[in-house]
């Protein structure tokens, strides 16, 4: 399977998602903001990091970038986007995903592990995967989701509400709820499923001698549920 | 342009005999600009003027060392062929003035000193110290620091693997903000800032240069021209986003052969950069000043040279190899302009608008530089406290270690280290919060340890002991997690030198410092000196900081201080004499300053570390922790607390009552954990190494019983530790 990571200006994570997609069999490619073709794809990560020093809105200037019409287009032909944290603020900022991003509740970054819940496996993100539960790690200062009622309502309807954070038993509450995010929503999918955003990063939990290994999971069930 | 007098000459910082000393070597008077880059290069930051005698005493040779102090950072060798860059550095003047940037700039610098050096930086750690937590500016400048420090690490994409907080009444006026960086380079791809060849390319990269943390700035505008409001404030702005785009392009052109040599601009910006390239390559150089790229309109030759912009480098370049760096910069969206060029004139020349403006010989710069052997005092040991014993038996162990777990500088530091992007870069096997914070090296079975410390406590009450301590300190952390200590970068903060006790304190920390590295083979390989940490008059207690490195060669052997099984045993290594005086016991229970620092034996220190080294090689050590302040029962907490297990345990008898026995700061001790069935094998190499060892309980589940009298349990342990902080920042 091929993917491609697309690397915008303060981009940080993109070699760490490259590391991971390799790691489980992606044949990985790098693409740089300023090209205007995507490689032949069947998965494309935008990675996390502070593009564009996330001076104006996060991901507002990554999401006007060359790359970005043909990300769109790709997307909008049914291919996989995958947006991880500033990755998912690209996805929002460009349109691929409802809701905005705002910054985290307590006004502070913060980098810890974290549940969550997988609500939703119709779609080739997270079918098929055996647990109801994973532990990925997040670290970010704007994640905190939010979206007009109108829109929460369509979302929910429409099932596209892909994980929220929860305790490690899968309840989800507000004291588990760490950016203040509404719903407790981590990850959110376009109408049609082969978008995804999301505030954790499954590629830094890909080892044990990492902070977990519950990201493994997640890259080898995505890579079966592609081929 | 303004006629220079001595008047001038001391609102610049300098001395009256330094002034004559500059009309002297040029043999004329000096004009403006030429006065400002002697200010600039000659003040304390840049000279070393008070502490150059004395750190040529340092420790700074050994197998493993392949550049020393003198660099951008120090380099040690790693093996196969991969070497480790790092160094740490203060900004403490400014993170006070303006903590968010100060802090910021701060963090930004060190980085820029280590992918200088061609090395990618992964792993930051910093070392920072605020006043009384009573004091009403302590919670705004701890916020704003760590903003600062997250904000400019996170974005950069390095992990902030670990760090050191304290808080202490003589930083009320002068936090202190010390910030590390590692780097990893191949042992064949360093580069140096020295310049060689003739009418090669001097090339300007990175942000454009404004006139922010222009030096002097404080005096110059009343002088220099009547605009005030020009004139921006002297703390310099960080952007991460720029030198995370500078650090790219870096990179990318330093993976061809067309660089020479290469320096950051950093503390008198244009200034020192150019000067020292010179200076290294026995050359002159030629800037015309008119080609640096300038965010604001006429800026003068002045405030050009003296501009301390972020985010700025300055290169020789081959010759013809122009325009290929010009299209990775250019790819990179950053400034680039080609400067001037290295000549044989061996002076510092510079043109602006078709005249020269200075002309300096490089030497009357750098070798001429004042140095100066000021007056120090010697301090004497301390005596010994008569601690009355009837007080120790008044004390109940669950109390005391109530308030010692939960006092500022013991308790987790969770509140701080959760606003650090931790695990970027996918290698960080130990997060803050451990003895040592531990980064893989990529794709390898390596990983590298790395540590910051300081005792100002100890330097305070005893600096030639203190300066030991911190080392060895430094030394125990690594060793705590199975790694082998290669080498020390360290930052030493004093108040003036120019007080006969500070210089003393200074002089004493860095000849305690120098024997432990030398003793324990741990060379210092770079660093920095801020003086003048001092406010009206007051000034802060000694604080060298030490930040040591080392080496696990097979990552899957690193050892973690949480307890991982019931029924195992622990053992102190190392004796326990009872040393109260100058420890946490003493000062926050006791109210008790008085008396010396617990005594540092190096032989015992270098002994207990190796051996502990040989029982993790051999797999027998499944936890370690060294035992620092508060004591073996404050360290005992803290495995049980990371491990959520309990521990029984049962006072080795001894002649020292149990409140000395728990709570004792004596140096050169680690806990450690292993199997019951291991226990014959341990002692017998304990013992053939004659290290001194008690065994002190066997791990439970979640409760922590003394000699079957005092009980705690894990969760009120937890909540002691944890909680002080967070409800002290809300």
């Amino acid at each position: 399977m091929k993917s491609s990571v697309i690397t915008f200006p303060g981009s940080n994570c993109d070699r760490d998602m490259d590391v991971a997609l390799t790691k489980f069999g992606f044949k990985n490619k790098m693409v740089w903001h300023n090209d205007q073709e995507l490689p032949k794809s069947d998965l494309i990560v935008l990675p996390g990091g502070f593009s564009y020093g996330d001076y104006l809105r996060c991901g507002s200037m990554a999401s006007k970038s060359k790359i970005m019409n043909s990300v769109i287009n790709f997307a909008k032909s049914g291919g996989l986007v995958m947006g991880i944290c500033n990755g998912f603020q690209i996805l929002v900022e460009a349109g691929l995903v409802p809701g905005v991003l705002l910054r985290n509740k307590y006004l502070q970054f913060i980098c810890k592990n974290v549940h969550v819940k997988i609500d939703n496996k119709e779609n080739t993100f997270f079918k098929n995967l055996d647990k109801k539960v994973l532990e990925f790690h997040i670290a970010h200062n704007e994640g905190n989701y939010f979206c007009t009622n109108d829109q929460l309502k369509e979302i929910e309807d429409n099932n596209q509400i892909a994980i929220y954070y929860c305790d490690q038993n899968g309840n989800t509450n507000d004291q588990i709820n760490p950016n203040g995010s509404i719903k407790n929503i981590a990850g959110i999918l376009n109408k049609e499923k082969n978008v995804l955003g999301m505030m954790p990063h499954p590629e830094r939990m890909i080892d044990e001698s990492l902070s977990g290994e519950d990201g493994s999971i997640f890259f080898k069930n995505l890579l079966n549920n592609i081929k | 342009m303004m006629e220079v007098n001595e008047k001038i000459a001391i609102e610049h910082g300098l001395k009256s005999n330094e002034y004559k000393k500059i009309c002297k070597l040029l043999k004329r008077t000096p004009n403006i600009t030429e006065l400002g880059i002697f200010s600039a290069m000659w003040n304390e930051h840049c000279s070393y003027k008070s502490s150059r005698i004395h750190l040529k005493k340092l420790h700074t040779k050994g197998k493993k060392v392949i550049q020393g102090p003198g660099e951008n950072a120090g380099v040690i060798d790693i093996e196969d062929g991969d070497a480790i860059v790092f160094k740490i550095e203060s900004h403490n003047h400014p993170s006070f003035i303006e903590p968010y940037q100060g802090a910021a700039t701060g963090v930004g610098g060190i980085m820029r000193d280590v992918f200088t050096m061609g090395a990618r930086p992964i792993a930051n750690l910093n070392s920072i110290h605020f006043g009384s937590t009573q004091n009403k500016n302590t919670k705004n400048l701890l916020r704003g620091v760590v903003h600062g420090i997250g904000g400019y690490g996170n974005c950069m994409g390095i992990p902030t693997i670990a760090g050191q907080t304290s808080f202490d009444r003589s930083y009320n006026g002068n936090i202190l903000v010390n910030a590390m960086t590692l780097g990893l380079v191949k042992k064949d791809k360093i580069f140096y800032s020295k310049a060689a060849g003739l009418n090669k390319p001097v090339i300007y990269v990175g942000s454009k240069t404004g006139r922010d943390g222009i030096h002097g700035a404080s005096m110059a505008s009343a002088s220099f021209d009547e605009k005030i409001e020009e004139k921006k404030p002297t703390v310099q702005v960080g952007d991460p986003f720029t030198e995370k785009l500078l650090l790219e392009a870096c990179l990318e052109l330093m993976s061809g052969d067309s660089i020479i040599a290469i320096q950051d601009m950093g503390a008198a910006g244009l200034t020192s950069s150019s000067i020292e390239m010179a200076s290294k390559g026995n050359l002159g150089i030629e800037i015309n000043l008119n080609k640096v790229p300038c965010r604001e309109t006429k800026m003068t030759p002045y405030e050009i040279m003296l501009s301390e912009s972020q985010e700025r480098m300055l290169i020789v370049l081959e010759s013809g190899k122009e325009e290929i760096a010009k299209k990775i910069f250019d790819k990179w969206n950053l400034d680039f302009a080609v400067i001037g060029k290295t000549t044989n004139t061996k002076n510092i020349e510079l043109f602006f608008d078709n005249k020269q403006v200075a002309n300096i010989p490089v030497n009357t710069l750098v070798e001429n530089s004042p140095m100066y052997d000021r007056k120090w005092k010697k301090s004497k040991l301390p005596k010994k406290n008569k601690i009355n014993k009837t007080i120790f038996k008044s004390l109940k162990i669950k109390d005391t270690l109530k308030k010692i777990l939960s006092s500022p500088n013991v308790c987790s530091k969770e509140w701080i280290w959760q606003q650090y992007d931790h695990t970027v870069m996918g290698d960080t096997i130990q997060k803050p919060g451990g003895d040592s914070g531990v980064v893989r090296v990529h794709k390898t079975d390596k990983a590298i340890a790395a540590t910051v410390d300081s005792s100002a406590t100890y330097c305070w009450a005893h600096p030639l002991t203190g300066g030991k301590q911190v080392v060895c300190e430094t030394w125990r952390n690594l060793i705590s997690v199975g790694a082998k200590p290669i080498a020390v970068t360290n930052c030493l903060n004093f108040g003036s030198p120019e007080k006969e006790e500070n210089m003393g304190e200074f002089v004493e920390c860095v000849q305690g410092i120098s024997e432990a590295c030398k003793y324990l083979d741990y060379p210092v390989v770079s660093g920095n000196v801020s003086f003048y940490n001092e406010t009206k008059d007051i000034g802060i207690k000694p604080t060298p900081t030490i930040g040591g490195v080392g080496l696990i060669k097979d990552y899957k052997k690193m050892i973690t201080m949480d307890f991982k099984e019931i029924d195992n045993i622990i053992l102190v290594i190392g004796k326990t004499e009872g040393h109260i005086d100058q420890s946490l016991l003493s000062r926050i229970i006791l109210n008790e300053n008085n008396g010396p620092p617990p005594e540092v034996n190096l032989f015992n220190e270098k002994n207990n570390g190796l051996t502990l080294l040989n029982l993790i090689e051999k797999n027998f050590i499944k936890s370690a922790h060294d035992v620092s302040l508060g004591g073996i029962i404050t360290a005992i907490s803290k495995m049980c607390i990371k491990g959520d297990k309990g521990i029984q345990i049962k006072k080795p008898k001894f002649l020292i009552n149990e409140i000395e026995y728990f709570f004792a700061e004596d140096q050169g001790r680690y806990l450690i954990e292993i199997n019951p069935k291991d226990l014959k094998e341990v002692s017998k190499i304990l013992d053939k190494n004659s290290v001194h060892y008690d065994e002190i309980g066997k791990i439970i589940d979640k409760e922590m019983i003394i000699d079957q009298k005092t009980k705690l349990t894990i969760d009120e342990l937890k909540s002691y530790n944890t909680n002080w902080l967070k409800s002290y920042m809300v």
